[in-house]
């Protein structure tokens, strides 16, 4: 968090933005899958910023490119991916691209950490929670086995496990969903990251689980001071408990922001349209809930446009025929968005009022009852 | 250790048991089911009829079949086969002599094979399309392609005839000269192993393959480990379901049937020895020789199955609910 006397203000928090630099940066990442039917773009040219200590939100539906951004910086893509000529990812400094894992081995899984969705799957069964976390300390920090010991236990009790020193010698399918999304944390934070990445860390636990785990992230984040990366499709998740948010669709980041920033001046309509898709608890009981129509597009060989345009409601002759590119909102130096029409400006609202009027859109999709401008 | 898993083993062991009495039943009534009387097996065919009464009463054949079925296996207990009906020999002391040359050529077979297709199988699983999984591929098709005896002879061939680097046929016992013990094994495991490799790369590959695709795979790459504790500690055991089921089996084949082999090598084993017995209707040697078999595939079944909880742990968990 900045520490600007009114932290909300964003021009306070753009000064600081200017003082401190950023611990990750990403620049023009784009990585190409191939399949049988062409090269699949799953992420074209994704820009990020991230300073010591935030949190950064992920936010899009599923296959618009967040797991795969995530897991080309944790350098663990699938061997059909190819990271284009172009793309940069610096950790402190340094181009990811030019360490060699193999000569720097205690950068991924040290510096660089990850915790991934679903905490059933994630977690070896052969081996004892015990011996896994064991396993990667010894590895890391050289530790002898009596200090390795003490140091899993003592992060078993740091993520909350009770019992912890009966824990160390159970098998993951001994402990329960939540349990196991806590010895998978302590996994992740085991040798103190700088960068922790969270792929959906909730997404596979009930709701009041959830909760917990959110909650502890935040905690070690808060005592470590280590940077997040916090992925979900749930922009509730999102909401309080990062700095800024990136929203993704299609391989590329259509709006950034600060997360209060985003909640109440959004500019992309796709932004908004995740928004609206938040049961809120004030709507009459039977509501119709309300949703995205049409699916994401799976990018082989793009045509022109935005790629959002078939599923806007405010898409205009020019969404379909130019690719708009995020660029800073004028009214703060970290929102950009990548809309021709962004709402809440004269232009989009007049766009969005045409369609409403016209009930379709320039690409042809019928304007649903609910759109408001 | 719980309960639970002791009771399961109990029971493994409890089937083991019911079933080697079903085969020691089935194999003792081999005798009875060869068309004729056994006496005929026993005599040659121009024996009078007195020499046929009394070689019923030298076997006992005259006694009602329960009876014989508990003195025949009264006698395998206290390790006695009965004696050839052709060279009156003791059977348990052929197959003794015997037996050892199998069981080597067995074990050393295994080793060989698991020893290749471990490696190679892990590998062409983490990289499909390698040098390593092309090549084994390839090599694949060509042994599946190859029978044994076929393989054999050509090894034969090349190794011996063509290059003389190793001797053509036959056996030196270790105790005899090692060196030349182990230059004569060279071939026939080596004609064993390949088949069995084969079979073992295929599955494990397979299993490796599916295993490698798992969440767990990534977070443990993602945690920074080495590779080789990916594939080993974390991929390995887990994926060796079929390995070892099948491991079991075919050591099981190699022991009781290497008959191809010790032909083509001439080698001293049980194989040659059943041939020998069956062309001569030697049938109390053949007898023996396919309970001997049949133990041992139930004793290394029975092994198979209380691996599974120790490759595992899920294993102990699911059986039980």
């Amino acid at each position: 968090m900045s520490t600007g006397t009114e932290p909300y203000v964003d021009d306070v928090v753009v000064d600081d933005a200017g003082q401190q630099e950023s611990f990750l940066e990403v620049e023009n990442l784009r990585v190409w899958f191939g399949t049988p039917r062409g090269m699949v773009r799953a992420v074209d040219g994704v820009d990020l910023q991230l300073r010591k200590g935030e949190t950064l939100g992920v936010v899009g539906e599923s296959g618009s490119g967040k797991s795969v951004l995530s897991r080309a910086i944790m350098k663990i893509l699938a061997p059909n991916a190819r990271v284009l000529d172009g793309s940069r990812i610096r950790l402190d400094g340094v181009d990811l691209a030019t360490v060699n894992p193999k000569k720097n081995r205690h950068l991924w899984g040290v510096d660089l950490s990850m915790v991934f969705q679903d905490p059933m799957t994630s977690l070896t069964p052969v081996i004892t929670v015990g011996k896994q976390l064991t396993e990667t300390l010894r590895y890391h920090l050289d530790l002898d086995a009596k200090a390795a010991r003490a140091e899993a236990v003592r992060l078993l009790r740091l993520v909350g496990i009770p019992e912890p020193e009966k824990r160390f010698d159970q098998y993951p399918h001994e402990l329960s969903g939540g349990m196991r999304q806590r010895v998978t944390i302590a996994l992740a934070i085991s040798c103190s990251p700088k960068l922790l990445i969270a792929d959906e860390p909730t997404t596979a636990l009930d709701v009041t689980v959830q909760h917990q785990i959110l909650n502890l992230l935040r905690d070690l984040q808060a005592s470590s001071g280590m940077s997040m990366i916090l992925i979900t499709h749930d922009l509730g998740v999102v909401a309080g408990r990062t700095d800024n948010i990136a929203v993704m669709y299609a391989g590329r980041v259509v709006e950034m922001a600060p997360t209060r920033r985003l909640f109440s001046h959004m500019r992309h309509p796709y932004t908004r349209a995740l928004i609206d898709a938040i049961p809120k608890l004030d709507h009459p009981s039977h509501t119709r809930l309300a949703s995205i129509p049409g699916r994401p597009p799976t990018i082989v060989d793009p045509p022109p446009g935005c790629s959002f345009a078939a599923r806007c409601p405010s898409a205009q002759d020019r969404c379909t025929k130019e690719t708009p590119t995020l660029v800073t909102t004028p009214d703060s130096e970290r929102h950009s968005a990548a809309c021709f029409f962004p709402l809440g400006t004269p232009e989009g609202d007049v766009a969005r009022r045409r369609n409403i009027e016209a009930g379709v859109t320039a690409a042809g999709t019928p304007v649903l009852s609910g759109v408001t401008v | 250790m719980n309960a639970v898993v002791w009771r399961r083993r109990a029971g493994s062991v409890a089937r083991f048991f019911l079933l080697l009495f079903l085969v020691t039943v089935a194999v003792f009534l081999l005798l009875d089911l060869i068309p004729g009387s056994p006496v005929d097996a026993i005599l040659p065919p121009e024996a009078t009829p007195e020499q046929r009464a009394a070689a019923a009463e030298q076997y006992g054949l005259n006694d009602p079949m329960w009876q014989r079925y508990l003195d025949w296996l009264g006698g395998i207990l206290q390790g006695d086969f009965g004696r050839s009906f052709q060279t009156g020999l003791s059977v348990s002391d052929q197959i003794l002599e015997r037996a050892p040359v199998s069981i080597e050529l067995a074990v050393l077979a295994m080793i060989v094979a698991l020893a290749v297709s471990i490696p190679v199988g892990v590998w062409s699983a983490y990289r499909p399309g390698s040098v390593v999984d092309r090549v084994s591929t390839f090599m694949i098709s060509a042994t599946l392609a190859t029978p044994a005896f076929v393989l054999g002879i050509l090894l034969v061939y090349v190794f011996a005839v063509k290059l003389g680097w190793l001797p053509v046929l036959g056996w030196v016992p270790f105790s005899e000269d090692p060196a030349e013990h182990i230059k004569r094994l060279i071939l026939p495991v080596l004609t064993l192993a390949a088949g069995e490799c084969v079979l073992f790369t295929r599955l494990l590959k397979g299993d490796m393959m599916a295993t490698l695709q798992q969440d767990h795979v990534l977070s443990a790459r993602a945690r920074g480990l080495p590779t080789r504790s990916i594939l080993t500690r974390h991929s390995l055991r887990q994926s060796s379901f079929s390995l070892v089921t099948v491991s079991g089996v075919v050591i099981g084949r190699l022991i009781g049937g290497t008959v191809l082999v010790e032909a083509i090598f001439s080698l001293p084993g049980m194989g040659t020895m059943v041939i020998t017995a069956i062309q001569s209707r030697d049938y109390i040697v053949v007898q023996a020789v396919v309970l001997l078999s049949a133990i041992v595939y139930l004793s290394m079944n029975t092994l198979v199955d209380l691996s599974y909880p120790l490759l595992d742990p899920r294993v102990r968990k699911v059986r039980t609910s």
